[in-house]
């Protein structure tokens, strides 16, 4: 079954074309890594699955995107839609409240009163970002006291705590130093399990790492889309290779985490 | 070179000091020899009585009465409007919308004065409530620029991250922004009550000046401020003094709420105080 199905999507800022005629497939508990230099239009074809883009004054979408069969931009209630995708920025944003507050406040958003239920939903979601053991203690803290790496995770915490269908993460972790990095990618592995995410990430190995599916975006296109291991060891399109090869050869990717892609695209 | 700035930066903590110095030195012996009881809890104003009675209760609670009314009326429009502006406003009407703020604070109390005369003394006489309006008007630039400014400073992945929860805008706004801005609102709450409790000219022009302890809204009532400037031009002796002891109430009271000010930001009285709030407000919408 196809989660999202993305088709003739076109999006102008302006007078800016910023995404060209995507057409986009992804099923369901599967981790799509969208991968691509900056501003390809990733993070922007990102918010166009959750509509966050409706935020930005003088942006115009047209085509159709489904999630499970329903055209979100015909949807008559943005706020379910936000509901059921899930969202993580680059920049943790906790709020200036407490570490529960901060995960209850989208059960609390969307009608959840009694304070078992509540903390029922807490303890499960911050489980599932794995920073229960962390904070269990501290739950009444302000979430700003916390450090960016589990700021991070208590962002993506809070996130499942309404029960998404699928989680949309923008350069999680590019933010981050290395050790919290590798807890949240740990992390989402374990969630590819449960939900259906995509990813938007500037980290070669990150992508193939943790995803399933992965899409290249160049200059507002989708220049390829395909299981992770086969585009990076056979991508179609040249221009793909052509990206795949200068970012895993440059220095700043070779020293960030010894990962076989160098390995799997000389064999 | 250095000298001069630090000379000039010197200049204001020397005219406060001043200020303390004249006040509380010529205001605190009076009222020592007035008697503390008698002019802080004394009711009965009669300088020109024989003996004359020095009581200024009446005026502490006029003042008092006024500027809590000023705040009742001035803090919810000023900090909706803030809201309004800072998170909802199109940019065509804000351009029309915030220079009449600017204006509102550029007007002189006088003029004030003159528009409370024909606009409120004829509904509510000269009372309380013809001030407190007043002053809630009046305080209405201060708190809407430093609230608007904190809530501009707040950033906007906070409000995207509610609103990517499903939370609509105004809840994301008052959730999650407002209490983010909160040490700033508060700060502008406490600058408008500084101005409304310190305001004298319009005060004058509206309130009766009546100096007898206020029975209800509707009825006459003197502040400290309106007390000094009515009877400053002939009072002489100790009369001129129990006049300065009011001035210096006065700045003692001001001082109290300046003072209270990092208190309050640095407790979580201030988010508690904007739960309550949002308390209120779902309970008004269910």
């Amino acid at each position: 079954m196809n989660c999202f199905s993305v088709k003739n999507l076109n999006l102008h800022y302006g007078e800016m074309h910023a995404l060209i005629d995507i057409h986009f497939d992804m099923k369901y508990r599967e981790i799509t890594a969208l991968i691509g230099p900056s501003g390809c239009g990733k993070s922007t074809f990102l918010r166009t699955l959750n509509r966050m883009n409706d935020l930005v004054e003088g942006c115009r979408v047209e085509g159709s995107v489904r999630l499970f069969d329903e055209d979100i931009y015909t949807m008559p209630d943005v706020s379910m839609l936000r509901k059921r995708v899930g969202m993580v920025f680059q920049k943790p944003n906790p709020f200036p409240m407490s570490v529960f507050d901060n995960v209850a406040y989208g059960p609390r958003t969307h009608g959840v009163r009694s304070r078992q239920e509540l903390e029922m939903i807490v303890e499960k979601s911050l489980r599932d970002a794995a920073i229960w053991d962390e904070v269990k203690d501290r739950l009444k803290k302000p979430a700003m006291s916390l450090s960016g790496g589990q700021q991070q995770r208590l962002c993506i915490a809070r996130a499942l705590a309404v029960s998404p269908e699928v989680l949309l993460l923008d350069e999680p972790t590019s933010a981050l130093d290395p050790l919290s990095t590798a807890k949240i990618e740990e992390l989402l592995r374990e969630l590819r399990s449960k939900y259906s995410v995509v990813i938007v990430t500037h980290n070669m190995q990150q992508a193939a790492h943790i995803s399933d599916k992965t899409a290249f975006f160049l200059l507002g296109e989708l220049v390829e889309q395909g299981d992770t291991k086969e585009l990076f060891e056979n991508p179609r399109d040249e221009r793909t290779a052509e990206y795949i090869s200068v970012k895993v050869s440059a220095p700043q990717a070779a020293c960030a985490a010894p990962v076989d892609i160098p390995a799997r695209l000389a064999g | 070179m250095r000298g001069v700035f630090f000379v000039a930066a010197l200049a204001s903590v020397f005219a406060v000091g001043m200020i303390c110095v004249f006040l509380l030195g010529s205001g605190i012996p009076t009222i020592k020899e007035i008697g503390v009881a008698n002019f802080l809890l004394g009711t009965d104003w009669s300088p020109s009585n024989v003996p004359p009675s020095f009581g200024i209760l009446p005026m502490i609670v006029g003042s008092i009465i006024v500027t809590f009314g000023a705040v009742v009326i001035g803090v919810p429009i000023g900090i909706l409007s803030a809201v309004y502006l800072a998170n909802s406003c199109p940019s065509r009407l804000y351009r029309f919308l915030k220079p009449g703020v600017d204006l509102l604070a550029g007007i002189p109390s006088v003029v004030y004065g003159f528009f409370g005369m024909a606009a409120l003394v004829p509904l509510f006489d000269s009372s309380m409530l013809s001030a407190s309006i007043l002053l809630g008007i009046m305080i209405l630039p201060t708190i809407i620029t430093l609230s608007e400014t904190s809530l501009r400073a707040v950033p906007g992945e906070l409000y995207e991250g509610a609103v990517a929860l499903g939370a609509r805008h105004y809840r994301s706004v008052f959730g999650v922004v407002l209490p983010a801005a909160k040490s700033g609102v508060i700060a502008a709450v406490v600058l408008g009550l500084g101005r409304a409790i310190g305001e004298t000219m319009a005060v004058i022009m509206v309130a009766g000046n009546q100096p007898r302890m206020p029975e209800g809204l509707l009825e006459g009532v003197r502040t400290m401020t309106a007390n000094i400037v009515l009877e400053m031009g002939y009072a002489s002796g100790i009369h001129r003094q129990a006049l300065i002891a009011t001035g210096a109430t006065l700045f003692i009271f001001i001082l109290l709420i300046d003072l209270s000010v990092p208190l309050i930001t640095r407790g979580h009285s201030g988010s508690r105080l904007l739960r309550l709030l949002g308390r209120a407000r779902k309970g008004a919408a269910t």
